[in-house]
């Protein structure tokens, strides 16, 4: 290499296909802005040479049929044909190495370990209202809060088992958490579907990549449901609860319920008697103890939630009140996603923990207090403004990308309502060389959606669903708006 | 097993089992067809319109087509999404129930299964069908086979695999009794068939052929085809595998199985009727067809299979609740995206 004359960029080392690429003013995962690569892509990015562009495409097409024929799959809503579209997926791996996944990872376990102690105490003592470190109408007010599940004990005090944490990468590099999902976070069987689908297509890479392996999640996942059964229950029989077939995430539903081999159950299956929960089988009624369910609080149980609920269990809520069924995750966590409780995160894992945050929140401004307000509706053109309680990229406002009707229209709609808007700053979301077509190998906006799994102990699985905005610019990365998936590598190593 | 799977898994292997049957009698009758010098309108309307009403359908096809021609008829069985039994709807209906149970079945069974489904809606097929109908129900009967094929070659034998068996040999035995009705237009109402003139000797052909069961016929009773003997082959035949008395005693068998409860014996309605159906196929001989007439002992027996299915849908399956209104439970199904279900909640 040295008696090499010094090329003129580093660039003309890459392999042909990146030769031409462009990092922009953007954070690139895979090259410094020098036009370097990160030591960590140098493993792939090898082997990678030595696949022709015509075998790339080949193999991608095979991927894509692969999805379609094995029915790896969401639906779309709104089309009378149940169409149903293949989630798109890039080759090119997202990679991250040991050092920035033990940072990662010890702040998503800060963080999921502080929320759960936030939410039983704010279904509890709520001391953290008592002592004004969050205001209580914030708590209140929240969409998600249920005043019906006060002072209820919940197995082993846990109520977010499963988190699925949205983060991003700034134009620093920094990793900053964008929001939580502590519901019924999905995503998680494209991350084992991705990895499967990339090994048959470049097992090469994997044999000396030192990746580190996804597979066992469900197996964690079921661990954690166990755990979390009645006391008492030596053996405890659990089922996934889901909506439906006709639901965007049916096909993971199936999916971790044959990998954990336990019955998948929809709520006309199921049926309470005596507080205790059945499911009805050819045989009769067989006794249910642990239900991860996939479906909103507002539909679990008619008699105490929405009462047009078809999808519910009547009394399932009862059962679970007199501690004979257990629910994942709990009732009532959709308070920790409240986009307001996300602005006061830090200080709830200053409350409970005594620490500073090891990942940062994105900065925020609180339509709710007057200061934030004000700068708020002065400066919209530079602010990313987001309903509270809105998810799949809706009810949002892009300031600098909007006209200014669109700006004139949200302004009214923040005064009217400042409870339910927050606005941050616009994020230069990290980029991730990408199968373009024509393009080529170009730049694309991503974003990490790790899965966290709290039980007797927490893990997360190295990796995560990494997401990317496939259309050119832009920054979001939504399935519902054009978004595809990565591949994530988490390396036992550095390089 | 819960028994919205057990519901799934029966109608599943029901629907595949439909579609080869009819995918197997429209090929026949199109290539008999081909036999036939020339056909007026009123030969045509003869000749298709036993096989629209074998399936009962005839009703809903008037409504939709103006004539029976070849066209019209394979059209309203093979891809007509308003017929209900289509091969079409049938594929569909398959698909959707495997879909419901995805977590029960193989993932070579179920990417199968999907992988005709693909087929049937893509612009593809309509061409096959167009310029060569024979390979294109090949397609259809050989997915099938291979689909009993995986389903025998994957499927643990638990409870699931004899509701699959059940729903198999219910279709079948039905299916099998309805081929054979095409042509009771020929026969005497009552009383054994003599000889068949040429031109019924082809129809009668037709209808073997339409059961896969032309060769096992040559090889018992020569080549020469009687109708009495044709009837009798395939309803009372011991052992060939598509014959109504051979369906039924796996019938019986799989739903003995289920239950665990001896031959002989019955713990629930569906055992009682179909030991008690196997029982007269097993006593029964050609003439005792023939002296109701075939087409009302045919008749007889469709409604004692239907009797069957029914019981065995309220022995295992039937829920005493209410179910949702199917749009109701579409829309809340999908609303569940709402609340940051789906891949889809960053901005």
């Amino acid at each position: 290499m040295s008696s090499r004359k010094p090329a003129s960029s580093p660039l003309a080392e890459l392999p042909e296909p990146f030769r031409k690429y462009d990092v922009g003013n953007f954070f690139d995962e895979m090259l410094q802005a020098d036009g370097q690569v990160r030591p960590h892509y140098r493993h792939f990015l090898e082997h990678f040479a030595k696949v022709s562009p015509e075998e790339f495409e080949a193999k991608r097409s095979a991927v894509d049929l692969a999805f379609l024929r094995q029915g790896v799959t969401f639906n779309v809503y709104g089309d009378s044909q149940g169409t149903e579209r293949i989630f798109p997926f890039d080759l090119v791996p997202r990679i991250i190495p040991a050092k920035e996944w033990e940072h990662l990872e010890a702040g998503l376990v800060q963080r999921i370990t502080a929320l759960n102690l936030f939410l039983h105490d704010i279904y509890h003592e709520q001391n953290i209202i008592k002592d004004g470190t969050i205001p209580a109408h914030y708590v209140m007010s929240a969409k998600h809060f249920r005043r019906e599940f006060m002072n209820v004990q919940v197995p082993r005090d846990i109520y977010i088992h499963i988190c699925g944490t949205d983060i991003i990468r700034d134009d620093k590099g920094q990793y900053l958490v964008l929001e939580d999902n502590a519901r019924c976070p999905s995503g998680v069987s494209y991350v084992l579907e991705n990895r499967r689908a990339l090994k048959r297509t470049f097992p090469e890479i994997f044999e000396a990549g030192g990746v580190r392996p996804v597979e066992n999640y469900a197996q964690e996942l079921l661990k954690v449901l166990q755990h979390t059964a009645p006391t008492g229950v030596a053996e405890p029989t659990v089922a996934l609860l889901t909506p439906g077939p006709y639901n965007s995430a049916y096909f993971e539903h199936t999916y971790l319920a044959r990998q954990m081999g336990i019955e998948i159950v929809e709520g006309r299956d199921l049926v309470v008697r005596d507080q205790h929960v059945f499911m009805r089988t050819t045989k009769g009624l067989k006794p249910v103890h642990v239900i991860y369910r996939r479906i909103d609080d507002d539909f679990l149980d008619p008699t105490v939630f929405r009462r047009d609920s078809a999808l519910g269990v009547p009394g399932l809520v009862n059962a679970y009140r007199a501690g004979k069924v257990s629910l994942a995750n709990s009732i009532g966590t959709g308070v920790a996603d409240d986009k307001v409780m996300y602005y006061f995160v830090p200080r709830i894992i200053k409350y409970y923990l005594d620490q500073d945050p090891i990942l940062p929140n994105v900065q925020t401004y609180l339509a709710s207090e007057d200061a934030d307000l004000k700068y708020m509706v002065e400066n919209l053109d530079k602010l990313v403004v987001k309903a509270a309680n809105e998810a799949g990229g809706y009810g949002m406002l892009m300031g600098p990308h909007a006209t200014k009707a669109e700006r004139d229209d949200f302004r009214k709609r923040i005064l009217a309502d400042p409870r339910n808007y927050i606005g941050q700053p616009m994020i230069s979301l990290s980029r991730h060389p990408t199968f373009c077509g024509d393009e080529g190998f170009a730049g694309r906006h991503i974003d990490l959606r790790p899965f966290i799994l709290y039980g007797e102990k927490t893990s997360i699985i190295p990796g995560g669903l990494t997401r990317v905005a496939l259309r050119k610019g832009s920054l979001v990365v939504n399935s519902s708006q054009g978004g595809g998936s990565k591949e994530t590598w988490v390396l036992y190593g550095n390089e | 097993m819960l028994s919205r799977v057990a519901n799934s898994l029966y109608w599943m292997s029901r629907y595949i089992e439909r579609a080869e049957n009819t995918a197997r009698l429209v090929d026949v009758n199109l290539q008999l067809l081909l036999d036939f010098r020339s056909l007026d309108d009123e030969a045509l309307k003869a000749h298709w319109m036993p096989i629209v009403q074998s399936s009962g359908d005839d009703e809903l096809f008037h409504s939709q087509y103006p004539k029976a021609t070849g066209k019209t008829v394979t059209d309203f069985l093979v891809f007509s999404p308003n017929n209900y039994n289509s091969i079409y709807s049938s594929i569909g209906q398959a698909r959707e129930n495997a879909r419901m149970v995805r977590d029960q079945i193989a993932v070579e069974l179920w990417e199968e299964i999907n992988r005709i489904y693909l087929y049937l809606n893509s612009p593809r097929a309509k061409k096959d069908w167009r310029d060569s109908p024979s390979d294109f129900f090949h397609t259809v009967r050989n997915t099938s086979l291979l689909l009993q094929g995986l389903t025998d070659a994957t499927i643990v034998r638990n409870e699931g695999w004899f509701f699959i068996q059940a729903g198999r040999y219910l279709e079948r035995a039905d299916k099998t009794s309805r081929i054979l009705d095409v042509r009771h237009a020929s026969l005497p109402a009552r009383g054994a068939p003599g000889a068949a003139s040429q031109t019924d000797a082809l129809g009668w052909s037709a209808v073997l052929r339409s059961c896969s069961a032309w060769d096992a016929y040559k090889a018992l009773h020569g080549a020469e085809v009687q109708p009495a003997l044709v009837a009798e082959f395939l309803l009372l035949s011991d052992d060939f595998p598509r014959s109504v008395r051979f369906s039924v005693r796996h019938l019986n068998t799989a739903l003995r199985r289920i239950s665990g409860v001896h031959e002989g014996r019955f713990c629930n309605n569906a055992e009682k009727l179909a030991g008690r159906l196997l029982a007269e196929l097993q006593f029964s001989t050609a003439d005792d067809l023939f002296e109701v007439g075939l087409h009302s002992y045919i008749d007889v027996l469709q409604g004692k299979l239907n009797a069957i299915g029914e019981a065995l849908f309220q022995a295992y399956i039937f829920q005493p609740f209410q179910t949702p209104d199917e749009n109701e439970l579409r829309q809340q199904e999908e609303q569940q995206q709402q609340a940051g279900t789906s891949v889809a909640s960053l901005p």
